[in-house]
């Protein structure tokens, strides 16, 4: 009785099988952006409902994202028509499986992003759809412990090092929080702000005198980092919580606190070095795979996330800022003004020192990562020894980057040929 | 039919299923691993068994099995006899036993890192007992202990009742007249448990015990929400290298490595606990 | 073979007595206090499952579970799971019931090799296959179907239910079948009349591995559909990376179907003890 309401079900299933194929089929957005399910409706609701055509958002994992993808290009058919990843999603991957973009119309304002997004080729191999960057967020209570003379927002990493000590003293634990959980972006922090502020470069300083003092900073400020830092990723659950009073993250990961909390948080720039403010940009973009099944709908949808009144939208929906010129309006979440603020700070800060994303290192982009998380558990969680530990993780990057042949980037300075690791 | 062609009749649908659904795609996989660029090498394996993480991720593995995997078969066992001696409310117990089954790990991962983390329900406890004046970091790099305490418990929280499921409906089959023999025999709880229930039960428990080894060889989910960076295991090195290294070689090398160890800790269950055949009583 | 321990003085079997009792109620409690943080901090507004020392009583905040019910699309994923579950169940059982049946019953050649096979199955991380699979499902036509992810699943449930009804008909004497044959039962009459009712535990924890399998599978889900997506790969793929109160809700949501389905079918797991007076 029971297996045959069973067989019942599997054939109405089966029914419904078809009953599905028949539907006429959205335009599928596959992307690795906007993942938190707010985000994610936020994006449904407020961004791809403008659009002309019905637009089905996905956003996934990066293990299914490529694995769909690759499935998609080697079986030489598909459905995915718009793919939203980061620049390194897309550096990742082969030029040929993505559609020139150079005759859209669209693209960002900055000459920089557009040149990135060409990956190495003469063409737009994605068009750049939004960015965002890392910045540091603390509670207010936490603003009492401030150094003296120190501002807030002028930050240097001894001055940091010195309020997190404070903290620490005052409160009896230590309240910095780091992003160094398995999904947490620490790796970030290294190649985009410690270095750049410690050696002016990323690449070809990895191993220099000055990396041994910026590692030397960062034990110091480990010292006074919550140690179950190790599990944190999104460091707006620990300001929410208290776990954290003082903090480092991607700006859509701090989103979540000064939306609950807008009175309780204040967002900042980044600290200084002795070679100045680093900071690094977070470029997401939009691509067509050469799979896509109906070309010209997908490319109107690229064109329509281009739109500034989508990018404002969008904005509101994802933490992430426009990259074409766009007014902003006056009524953007708390996230956002915060943020804002803190980054528009920090770029005109006198000692900015801005470094772009690594590019050309191709599906390299993860190991390049990796040699900064590891030095980072070597030197900081099992203590090992700064120069043997640089030593020893120099050699893997400088197989990293003679495989790759990625030529230096900024603020390294420029290379001929693949980026030596002096 | 001819009884000499029974079983492969019996099997073959089964075996026919897994050749398409897994062992065309595992062959695909499996000839990464000994690949690079087209040609047979072992670079795969000795990129991966090279990285200094390797070792300690295969001893976390390890040693969790061995901590975890015991217990489980211990507490299975406990709560399989309690079931079965139960009169009233059994069918509510065994259910509330068998919920954790209903829990993926990435849920269990959630849940048990609520309880666990400095602002969680743990120290919310302690705090309210007056236990301690401010809430303690378990989760650290200071406590490797606790951490380890801390990821076993949520996996035998989780993953005890797969065992569980499966020693209740062998317990079934074991005839009362046993039990009623033993104790007209004047045998004690613990001697009827010794001599009649465990034989009976061998072959569940090689079952359930094959299975959850198995999975204990997979643990992933778990451990990366508990231990965050601190205890790396092997699946997540899998993880790694497929998805954020897009290295699918060694990715695939780790898996067989993973496979290599998961095949023997079988190997060697079957042979600890080798089942008579049609088990004649 | 007499045991002093068959006179048990009454205060030692009391005291045995109590801590039986106890002993069942610690373990209720050990499965019961986790999930019950869970149904907390599902039920609480997003402030207080960030305040520290945390309440132990829910104060019925519904807002977490209002996010859920007005997504888009919840009632379809939910179908979606339970047709690729059931499927999972209907040719998982089907198809492993008889190899357990031999593996239990014969010897014969191939055997050892073909337990390997089964073991394998579950030893192989599934995301590494799904590429290959998903290859093949693009161009077979089964991709973006219930049907083609309820066969990927079926492959993760088929060594429990392999194993599970093998070392259930191992448990049954071989003596049973054959005093049926001499009644005058064939094979098939024997099995049906005479093993299918002794087995029923043993269908009933497969299909419940089967379909917490189904239930819970997040990779080969998100690779595989996309209008046809399940409720975990709607929701659980992204519960990682959303704020805590959500990630709770979502947890929860996920949780009770299958609870209500273990409800359901637990009482199979102990249709033993009705006849177990044989």
């Amino acid at each position: 009785m029971t297996l045959k309401m069973k067989l019942a079900g599997a054939a109405s299933g089966l029914a419904i099988v078809v009953a599905a194929t028949a539907a006429q089929a959205d335009v599928l957005f596959w992307s690795t952006q906007a993942k938190p399910v707010e985000e994610s409706q936020a994006m449904r609701d407020q961004v791809l409902s403008g659009h002309s055509e019905a637009v089905d958002y996905q956003p996934n994992d990066a293990g299914p994202w490529i694995t769909r993808l690759q499935a998609e290009l080697e079986a030489g058919t598909g459905t995915i028509a718009v793919l939203g990843g980061l620049h390194g999603d897309f550096s990742a991957m082969n030029p040929d499986d993505l559609v020139d973009l150079d005759d859209l119309g669209v693209m960002a304002a900055s000459g920089t992003f557009n040149d990135l997004a060409k990956l190495g080729t003469d063409a737009m191999q994605y068009i750049p759809w939004m960015q965002a960057s890392y910045i540091m967020a603390a509670n207010k209570e936490a603003l009492q412990y401030l150094p003296d003379g120190a501002d807030i927002n002028a930050l240097s990493y001894d001055q940091l090092i010195e309020w997190t000590a404070n903290v620490h003293e005052a409160v009896g634990e230590p309240k910095f929080g780091f992003p160094a959980g398995p999904k947490g972006l620490k790796h970030r922090f290294f190649q985009g702000y410690l270095y750049p502020s410690y050696t002016n470069g990323v690449v070809r300083t990895f191993a220099s005198d000055d990396a041994v003092v910026a590692w030397e900073k960062m034990k110091e400020l480990w010292a006074h980092t919550n140690p179950a830092s190790t599990n944190f990723a999104f460091l707006q659950e620990q300001l929410l919580n208290g776990d954290a009073w003082i903090a480092f993250d991607h700006t859509s990961r701090l989103a979540a606190a000064f939306n609950e909390r807008p009175d309780d948080f204040v967002a900042f720039p980044a600290p200084a070095g002795p070679t100045g403010r680093g900071f690094m940009p977070v470029l997401a973009g939009v691509a067509i795979p050469k799979t896509a099944p109906d070309m010209e709908a997908a490319k109107a949808l690229v064109q329509y996330m281009l739109d500034p009144a989508t990018q404002i939208a969008t904005l509101k929906a994802t933490n992430f800022f426009p990259v074409v010129d766009v007014e902003l309006p006056s009524d953007l979440p708390p996230s956002v003004q915060a943020a804002g603020n803190a980054v528009a700070i920090m770029s005109a800060s006198p000692d900015a020192n801005p470094g772009l994303l690594p590019a050309g290192l191709g599906d390299k982009g993860g190991d390049f990562s990796r040699v900064y998380s590891d030095t980072f558990e070597r030197i900081v969680l099992a203590g090992q020894d700064i120069r043997t530990v640089l030593d020893d993780q120099k050699k893997t990057l400088a197989a990293i980057m003679e495989e790759s042949g990625a030529p230096c980037w900024a603020p390294d300075a420029p290379s001929e040929g693949a980026c030596p690791v002096e | 039919m001819n009884a000499r062609y029974l079983p492969y009749v019996m099997i073959l649908p089964v075996t026919l299923f897994l050749c398409v659904f897994f062992i065309y795609p595992f062959v695909l996989v499996a000839q990464q691993a000994f690949s690079v660029d087209g040609s047979w090498s072992l670079a795969n394996f000795q990129e991966v068994v090279g990285y200094w993480k390797f070792p300690i991720s295969m001893k976390n593995t390890l040693l969790l099995a061995l901590a975890v995997v015991p217990v489980q078969v211990i507490l299975a066992l406990t709560m399989a006899t309690m079931v079965t001696k139960m009169k009233t409310g059994r069918d509510i117990v065994l259910y509330i036993w068998t919920i954790p089954l209903g829990i993926s790990d990435l849920a269990a991962g959630i849940i048990w890192l609520a309880i666990f983390e400095q602002s969680g329900f743990l120290n919310s406890m302690m705090h309210g007992l007056g236990m301690v004046d401010r809430p303690v970091n378990f989760l650290t790099y200071q406590n490797p202990g606790i951490v380890f305490l801390a990821i076993a418990l949520a996996e035998i929280w989780r993953a005890t009742a797969i065992m569980l499921v499966i020693l209740v409906a062998g317990m079934g089959l074991i005839p009362k007249e046993y039990y009623e023999a033993a104790e007209v025999f004047g045998a004690s709880p613990w001697k009827r448990f010794l001599r009649i229930t465990l034989p009976m039960l061998r072959p569940s428990l090689q079952t359930a015990l094959i299975l959850r080894v198995i999975l204990a060889f997979e643990i992933f989910a778990v451990v990366q929400a508990l231990g965050g960076t601190l205890f790396p295991v092997l699946m997540g090195s899998v993880y790694e290298y497929q998805f954020d290294l897009l290295n699918s070689g060694a990715a695939a090398a780790i898996a067989l490595i993973i496979l290599v160890i998961s095949i023997g800790f079988t190997l060697l269950i079957l042979r600890a606990l080798r089942v008579p055949k049609g088990a004649t009583i | 073979m007499s045991d002093v321990a068959a006179q048990t003085p009454r205060d030692t079997r009391s005291a045995g007595r109590f801590l039986y009792v106890a002993g069942v109620v610690f373990l209720v409690a050990w499965v019961l206090v986790p999930l019950y943080f869970l149904l907390i901090n599902t039920l609480s507004s997003p402030d207080a499952v960030n305040s520290f020392p945390k309440s132990f009583i829910p104060e019925f905040d519904m807002g977490s579970l209002q996010f859920f019910a007005g997504f888009e699309g919840m009632l379809g994923a939910l179908w979606n799971s339970a047709v690729v579950a059931a499927i999972t169940m209907v040719i998982s059982i089907t198809i492993s019931a008889p190899a357990g049946y031999a593996l239990s019953r014969f010897h014969f050649p191939g055997k050892y090799l073909f337990r390997l096979l089964i073991l394998l199955t579950r030893a192989f991380p599934l995301p590494l296959l799904a590429l290959p699979l998903a290859v093949m499902f693009i161009r077979t036509g089964l991709d973006d179907t219930v049907f083609g992810l309820a066969l990927v699943h079926t492959t993760l449930a088929i060594p429990f239910a392999v194993l599970i009804t093998y070392s259930l008909f191992s448990g049954i004497p071989m003596e049973l079948e054959e005093a049926a044959w001499t009644l005058g039962c064939t094979r098939v009459t024997a099995f049906t009349k005479v093993i299918l009712p002794l087995i029923l535990p043993g269908i009933a924890a497969s299909a419940i591995f089967a379909f917490v399998i189904s239930w819970n599978e997040v990779f080969a889900a998100a690779v595989l559909t996309i209008e046809n997506r399940t409720l975990t790969a709607f929701l659980l793929q992204n519960l990682d990376t959303s704020p805590l109160h959500l990630k709770f809700a979502g947890g929860f949501i996920l949780v009770v179907p299958a609870l209500i389905f273990i409800f359901a079918v637990r009482k199979y797991l102990f249709a033993m003890w009705g006849i177990a007076n044989r």
